[in-house]
Protein backbone atom coordinates (compact mmCIF):
# COMPACT_ATOMS: atom_id res chain seq x y z
CA UNK A 1 0.00 0.00 0.00
CA UNK A 2 1.04 3.51 -0.50
CA UNK A 3 2.33 6.06 1.13
CA UNK A 4 2.33 9.90 -1.09
CA UNK A 5 3.93 13.14 0.41
CA UNK A 6 1.30 16.29 0.45
CA UNK A 7 2.55 20.22 0.46
CA UNK A 8 0.52 21.24 4.18
CA UNK A 9 -1.60 23.38 2.25
CA UNK A 10 -5.49 23.85 2.28
CA UNK A 11 -5.34 23.31 -1.70
CA UNK A 12 -3.73 20.00 -1.33
CA UNK A 13 -6.68 18.62 0.90
CA UNK A 14 -8.67 17.75 -2.70
CA UNK A 15 -5.59 15.45 -3.90
CA UNK A 16 -5.39 13.51 -0.69
CA UNK A 17 -9.15 13.02 -0.35
CA UNK A 18 -8.64 11.28 -3.63
CA UNK A 19 -6.00 9.54 -2.51
CA UNK A 20 -7.77 8.23 0.65
CA UNK A 21 -10.58 7.15 -1.38
CA UNK A 22 -8.81 5.22 -4.13
CA UNK A 23 -7.16 3.53 -1.47
CA UNK A 24 -10.15 3.08 0.76
CA UNK A 25 -11.85 1.70 -2.05
CA UNK A 26 -9.58 -0.65 -2.69
CA UNK A 27 -9.34 -2.19 0.73
CA UNK A 28 -12.60 -3.41 0.30
CA UNK A 29 -15.02 -0.29 2.29
CA UNK A 30 -17.73 0.58 0.10
CA UNK A 31 -19.00 4.00 0.19
CA UNK A 32 -20.58 5.38 3.19
CA UNK A 33 -17.45 3.99 4.81
CA UNK A 34 -15.25 5.55 2.38
CA UNK A 35 -16.71 8.73 2.85
CA UNK A 36 -16.23 8.34 6.66
CA UNK A 37 -12.66 7.84 6.33
CA UNK A 38 -11.67 10.60 3.52
CA UNK A 39 -13.68 12.80 6.37
CA UNK A 40 -11.64 11.65 8.97
CA UNK A 41 -8.32 12.43 6.97
CA UNK A 42 -9.30 15.45 6.17
CA UNK A 43 -9.89 16.82 9.23
CA UNK A 44 -6.49 15.61 10.48
CA UNK A 45 -4.69 16.94 7.84
CA UNK A 46 -6.60 20.45 8.46
CA UNK A 47 -5.60 20.28 11.90
CA UNK A 48 -1.90 19.89 10.84
CA UNK A 49 -1.59 23.20 8.78
CA UNK A 50 -3.34 25.59 11.26
CA UNK A 51 -2.24 24.12 14.38
CA UNK A 52 0.83 22.15 14.11
CA UNK A 53 2.40 24.13 11.66
CA UNK A 54 0.01 27.45 12.26
CA UNK A 55 0.13 28.39 7.98
CA UNK A 56 0.08 27.08 5.08
CA UNK A 57 3.39 25.54 3.32
CA UNK A 58 5.72 25.13 6.33
CA UNK A 59 6.10 21.66 5.82
CA UNK A 60 4.72 18.44 4.49
CA UNK A 61 2.45 15.79 5.34
CA UNK A 62 3.16 12.04 4.75
CA UNK A 63 -0.21 9.41 4.26
CA UNK A 64 0.58 5.91 4.18
CA UNK A 65 -2.34 3.67 3.85
CA UNK A 66 -2.22 0.26 5.08
CA UNK A 67 -4.61 -2.86 4.33
CA UNK A 68 -5.14 -5.90 5.82
CA UNK A 69 -8.18 -8.49 5.95
CA UNK A 70 -9.48 -6.46 9.08
CA UNK A 71 -9.58 -2.97 7.68
CA UNK A 72 -7.21 0.06 6.96
CA UNK A 73 -4.78 2.18 9.30
CA UNK A 74 -4.69 5.46 8.00
CA UNK A 75 -0.88 6.80 9.52
CA UNK A 76 0.13 10.98 8.80
CA UNK A 77 2.94 11.80 10.05
CA UNK A 78 4.06 15.94 10.11
CA UNK A 79 6.63 17.95 11.36
CA UNK A 80 5.25 20.38 12.94
CA UNK A 81 4.40 21.32 16.58
CA UNK A 82 3.18 18.41 18.59
CA UNK A 83 -0.33 18.09 19.11
CA UNK A 84 -1.90 17.57 22.26
CA UNK A 85 -5.59 16.07 22.06
CA UNK A 86 -5.90 16.37 26.00
CA UNK A 87 -5.61 20.36 24.88
CA UNK A 88 -8.48 20.28 22.54
CA UNK A 89 -11.68 21.17 23.87
CA UNK A 90 -14.61 18.45 23.66
CA UNK A 91 -17.08 19.49 21.02
CA UNK A 92 -20.26 20.66 22.99
CA UNK A 93 -23.38 18.86 21.25
CA UNK A 94 -27.12 20.35 21.75
CA UNK A 95 -26.64 23.78 23.08
CA UNK A 96 -28.40 26.63 21.85
CA UNK A 97 -27.25 28.19 18.72
CA UNK A 98 -25.52 31.63 19.78
CA UNK A 99 -23.45 29.50 22.38
CA UNK A 100 -21.50 27.72 19.44
CA UNK A 101 -18.41 27.78 19.35
CA UNK A 102 -15.89 26.64 16.86
CA UNK A 103 -13.60 24.23 18.49
CA UNK A 104 -13.36 20.52 18.52
CA UNK A 105 -15.07 19.25 15.63
CA UNK A 106 -12.62 18.11 13.80
CA UNK A 107 -10.98 15.71 16.72
CA UNK A 108 -14.36 14.91 17.56
CA UNK A 109 -15.28 13.55 13.93
CA UNK A 110 -12.45 11.28 13.95
CA UNK A 111 -12.97 9.38 17.17
CA UNK A 112 -16.05 9.15 15.91
CA UNK A 113 -15.41 7.54 12.27
CA UNK A 114 -12.76 6.09 12.91
CA UNK A 115 -12.21 3.01 15.00
CA UNK A 116 -8.82 3.72 16.78
CA UNK A 117 -7.31 6.93 17.02
CA UNK A 118 -3.34 7.23 18.32
CA UNK A 119 -1.14 10.59 18.39
CA UNK A 120 2.74 9.57 18.96
CA UNK A 121 5.29 12.20 19.31
CA UNK A 122 8.14 10.98 18.06
CA UNK A 123 11.57 11.99 19.90
CA UNK A 124 12.87 13.75 16.01
CA UNK A 125 9.94 16.18 16.50
CA UNK A 126 6.70 16.98 15.10
CA UNK A 127 3.51 14.10 15.47
CA UNK A 128 2.57 10.92 14.13
CA UNK A 129 -1.37 10.27 14.03
CA UNK A 130 -2.34 6.37 13.13
CA UNK A 131 -6.48 6.42 12.46
CA UNK A 132 -7.63 2.68 11.68
CA UNK A 133 -11.27 1.52 10.40
CA UNK A 134 -12.07 -1.98 11.14
CA UNK A 135 -14.63 -3.75 8.22
CA UNK A 136 -17.67 -4.89 9.34
CA UNK A 137 -17.89 -8.31 9.88
CA UNK B 1 -15.85 24.42 -7.47
CA UNK B 2 -18.87 26.97 -8.36
CA UNK B 3 -21.02 29.32 -6.14
CA UNK B 4 -23.97 30.89 -7.75
CA UNK B 5 -26.31 33.35 -5.95
CA UNK B 6 -30.21 33.70 -7.23
CA UNK B 7 -32.62 36.22 -5.42
CA UNK B 8 -36.05 35.91 -5.05
CA UNK B 9 -38.67 37.86 -4.02
CA UNK B 10 -38.57 36.84 -0.14
CA UNK B 11 -35.51 35.14 -0.21
CA UNK B 12 -31.88 34.38 -1.91
CA UNK B 13 -30.52 30.94 -3.65
CA UNK B 14 -27.27 30.21 -2.96
CA UNK B 15 -25.65 26.87 -4.70
CA UNK B 16 -22.82 25.88 -4.44
CA UNK B 17 -20.49 22.48 -6.44
CA UNK B 18 -18.30 20.22 -5.41
CA UNK B 19 -16.24 20.13 -1.82
CA UNK B 20 -16.58 22.80 1.56
CA UNK B 21 -13.68 22.04 2.98
CA UNK B 22 -10.52 24.56 5.11
CA UNK B 23 -9.80 25.06 0.86
CA UNK B 24 -13.00 26.65 -0.56
CA UNK B 25 -15.39 27.45 3.25
CA UNK B 26 -13.92 30.77 2.71
CA UNK B 27 -15.34 31.21 -0.84
CA UNK B 28 -18.69 29.90 0.68
CA UNK B 29 -18.73 32.46 3.50
CA UNK B 30 -18.12 35.55 1.59
CA UNK B 31 -21.13 34.26 -0.43
CA UNK B 32 -23.63 34.21 2.02
CA UNK B 33 -21.96 37.47 3.69
CA UNK B 34 -22.60 39.73 0.44
CA UNK B 35 -25.98 38.49 0.39
CA UNK B 36 -26.76 39.56 3.96
CA UNK B 37 -25.24 42.59 3.20
CA UNK B 38 -27.67 43.65 1.04
CA UNK B 39 -30.25 43.34 3.26
CA UNK B 40 -31.22 39.78 3.08
CA UNK B 41 -31.13 37.30 5.96
CA UNK B 42 -33.67 34.56 4.44
CA UNK B 43 -31.10 32.19 2.64
CA UNK B 44 -31.81 28.85 0.87
CA UNK B 45 -28.29 27.01 0.42
CA UNK B 46 -28.61 23.88 -2.26
CA UNK B 47 -26.75 21.45 -1.27
CA UNK B 48 -27.39 19.17 -4.29
CA UNK B 49 -24.27 19.31 -6.14
CA UNK B 50 -22.14 19.58 -3.02
CA UNK B 51 -19.83 15.81 -2.93
CA UNK B 52 -18.15 16.22 0.44
CA UNK B 53 -17.94 19.03 3.78
CA UNK B 54 -16.02 19.41 6.53
CA UNK B 55 -16.27 21.06 9.73
CA UNK B 56 -14.97 23.89 7.96
CA UNK B 57 -18.38 23.62 6.39
CA UNK B 58 -20.37 23.54 9.46
CA UNK B 59 -19.04 26.58 10.85
CA UNK B 60 -19.18 28.29 7.49
CA UNK B 61 -23.33 27.34 8.10
CA UNK B 62 -23.70 28.19 11.73
CA UNK B 63 -21.98 31.54 11.67
CA UNK B 64 -24.10 32.41 8.54
CA UNK B 65 -27.04 31.32 10.78
CA UNK B 66 -26.77 33.24 13.71
CA UNK B 67 -26.11 36.39 11.43
CA UNK B 68 -29.47 35.80 9.65
CA UNK B 69 -31.18 35.01 12.99
CA UNK B 70 -29.75 37.67 14.96
CA UNK B 71 -31.99 40.17 15.76
CA UNK B 72 -35.01 37.59 13.94
CA UNK B 73 -34.45 38.60 10.60
CA UNK B 74 -34.48 35.78 9.09
CA UNK B 75 -32.57 32.22 8.45
CA UNK B 76 -30.52 29.67 6.40
CA UNK B 77 -32.40 26.66 5.52
CA UNK B 78 -30.65 23.49 3.90
CA UNK B 79 -31.70 21.85 0.73
CA UNK B 80 -30.94 18.39 -1.04
CA UNK B 81 -28.35 17.85 1.46
CA UNK B 82 -26.42 14.21 0.56
CA UNK B 83 -27.42 11.37 3.12
CA UNK B 84 -23.95 11.27 3.79
CA UNK B 85 -23.63 14.82 4.32
CA UNK B 86 -26.59 14.48 6.06
CA UNK B 87 -25.66 11.86 8.82
CA UNK B 88 -22.75 13.67 9.62
CA UNK B 89 -24.49 17.01 10.56
CA UNK B 90 -26.71 14.94 12.77
CA UNK B 91 -23.45 12.76 14.45
CA UNK B 92 -22.49 16.32 15.98
CA UNK B 93 -25.99 17.73 16.16
CA UNK B 94 -25.40 20.57 13.96
CA UNK B 95 -28.25 19.40 11.92
CA UNK B 96 -30.84 20.73 14.69
CA UNK B 97 -29.71 24.05 13.85
CA UNK B 98 -31.39 24.31 10.03
CA UNK B 99 -34.48 23.45 8.91
CA UNK B 100 -34.01 20.67 6.32
CA UNK B 101 -35.87 20.50 2.75
CA UNK B 102 -36.07 17.47 -0.05
CA UNK B 103 -35.61 20.16 -2.54
CA UNK B 104 -35.62 23.40 -3.61
CA UNK B 105 -39.61 24.87 -3.96
CA UNK B 106 -39.97 23.89 -0.86
CA UNK B 107 -37.58 25.44 0.75
CA UNK B 108 -37.85 28.79 -1.22
CA UNK B 109 -41.70 28.34 -0.04
CA UNK B 110 -41.04 28.06 2.96
CA UNK B 111 -40.72 31.83 3.87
Amino acid sequence: MPTKVFPGKYSSLAEISDFIAENTKLAGFDEKETYAVQLAVDEACSNIIEHSYGEELAGEIECDCQSSETGITIVLKDSGKPFSPEDVPELEVGIPLFEVRERGAGLFLMKKLMDEVQFDFPETGGTTLTMIKNKKR
Amino acid sequence: MSITTTDYKHCSLIKMDGRIDSNTGDSLLKAFQEVQERGTYKIVFDMADVDFMSSKGWWVLIQTQKASKRYNRGEVVLANVPQKILESLDMAGMSHYFQVFDDIVSAVGSF
